[in-house]
């Protein structure tokens, strides 16, 4: 559904280095640098949390760190907007359950 | 804890015109941006800006925020970026977060320059992922790299619309209709042309009325409305898309401004609530200046050329005016005229007149 644009008539993107990374346990790999968001999609993820009443699924919304839809668990810390923050080797991502707690998805 | 002539939240194009003028007058500015690119949103505007030379046409937008960035590093801005300015404090400093830690900014003038957010509206289905802004598609496809879907459904005929499905079109996604509720197209019929000889329906009378699907969206259903906007039963048909991008307009980021005791009014033209502010770009605080989106929703040039007259007014009364100031402020003005020139800006500029009026009354007979 999603996908990483390889070549564009008018945009240029930076070069980056594949790296590799978890998603709920799961292998994956993205670019390093590139948001996690971006990473997700590319792995065909869109759910990135549930809600905390009603454990509705929700995603990328405003694209621009401003909404906080997206937040996702990295490396055992909620609440991070993945559309704003760096994906690098190696980190630990989870849905995030809620509002999340420190420690654990 | 800092002390400077200017601070200037924001490193959009109004925000970097009025860092820029003030340094260029000698006033030591800080520039502070959230973000962890300065440039604000122009560096995500793939297109080709209009108008005049004056007013960069013919340049890209993400190429008129790295001319706007290499003249204010030259002047000695000092920039940082990640760092969010929180809100006035009892003692008149500025609290900002930088690195994780808060610091306090002693600013003569303070210019908000926070730009807007974009509208959202609301239907059944529309928390569902794959339902976003037309800015966060644009955002991900044309600085990430990353197509957010293949078959889109676009929410509005504005300008924005317009310009990011055919940016999405150009990255390789199918636009499968775009709905204006309005009778007409609103956005400007060049950018409308370039999807219609595409072959994308823009189906004008038209709104989404919900999204379907499990976890995710897998079709629109669309309907047709009647002059009060309201859907009419039995016109109802869906697209099957897996994404809607809604492209309903912006509205000004007051918060911080209303934070600084900045008075508002609300323009519906220009985006909504907003802080007032005189001809000069002064809020009801003298102390605050406020350009761009923030001061009604408008465009790039625009903002560009509100933050250099906030930029010049404020250091001209922090004691750094310079030779042919006066002559560079109303140059500043008659270009904003200019920009707001032409029907299809007519609103904006009587709403805009309305707000500089209320600015204006807070400094008669003061000065």
């Amino acid at each position: 559904m999603c996908m990483h644009i390889s070549e564009h008539p008018v945009a240029d993107y930076p070069e980056r280095e594949r790296v590799s990374f978890l998603f709920d346990g799961r292998p994956m790999t993205g670019l390093a640098g590139q948001p996690i968001a971006a990473a997700l999609l590319e792995n065909g993820v869109s759910v990135f949390r549930h809600t905390h009443k009603s454990g509705q699924p929700r995603g990328l919304f405003c694209g621009i760190g401003q909404c906080s839809d997206c937040v996702v668990v990295v490396n055992g810390r909620p609440n991070v907007r993945s559309c704003v923050t760096p994906l690098e080797a190696g980190m630990v991502i989870e849905t995030q359950m809620g509002l999340g707690k420190v420690g654990k998805a | 804890m800092r002390q400077v002539d200017l601070l200037v939240v924001g490193a959009g194009p109004a925000g970097l015109g009025a860092a820029i003028e003030g340094a260029r007058r000698g006033a030591k500015v800080l520039l502070v941006d959230e973000n962890r690119t300065a440039g604000g949103q122009l560096y995500k505007q793939i297109h080709k800006f209009f108008g005049s030379g004056a007013h960069y046409a013919g340049t890209r937008g993400y190429q008129i925020a790295e001319l706007l960035l290499s003249q204010a590093a030259e002047l000695g801005v000092e920039t940082l970026l990640d760092t969010r300015a929180l809100g006035l404090m009892d003692d008149g400093s500025v609290s900002i977060l930088h690195e994780g830690k808060l610091e306090a900014v002693y600013a003569g003038k303070v210019v908000l320059a926070t730009g807007a957010r974009e509208n959202a509206l609301a239907f059944p289905g529309w928390t569902l992922p794959g339902v976003m802004t037309a800015g966060a598609a644009q955002t991900f496809s044309n600085v990430h790299g990353t197509l957010v879907g293949r078959n889109i459904l676009t929410v509005g005929s504005g300008n924005v619309g317009l310009i990011v499905s055919y940016q999405l079109m150009q990255a390789g996604a199918e636009i499968r209709a775009l709905v204006e509720a309005a009778p007409r197209i609103t956005g400007y019929l060049v950018h409308a042309g370039k999807l219609q000889r595409a072959g994308v329906p823009i189906r004008t009378a038209h709104t989404v009325v919900e999204a379907r699907g499990d976890k995710r969206v897998e079709e629109a259903v669309i309907a047709r409305v009647d002059e009060g906007f309201r859907p009419i039963p039995g016109t109802e048909e869906t697209v099957a898309v897996d994404t809607i991008l809604l492209a309903v307009g912006l509205n000004p980021r007051a918060d911080l401004s209303a934070m600084f005791r900045c008075e508002t009014a609300y323009e519906g033209g220009l985006g909504g609530l907003m802080p007032i502010h005189d001809q000069y770009m002064r809020s009801s605080n003298p102390q605050v200046y406020v350009c761009g989106d923030l001061a009604g929703v408008e465009e790039a040039s625009t903002a560009l050329e509100e933050g250099r007259l906030a930029g010049v007014h404020s250091a001209m009364s922090l004691g750094f005016a310079q030779k042919g100031d006066e002559g560079r402020m109303a140059e500043l003005q008659e270009s904003l005229c200019s920009l707001r020139g032409g029907e299809h800006a007519r609103r904006r500029l009587d709403a805009k007149k309305r707000i500089m009026e209320k600015g204006g009354a807070c400094y008669a007979g003061r000065e």
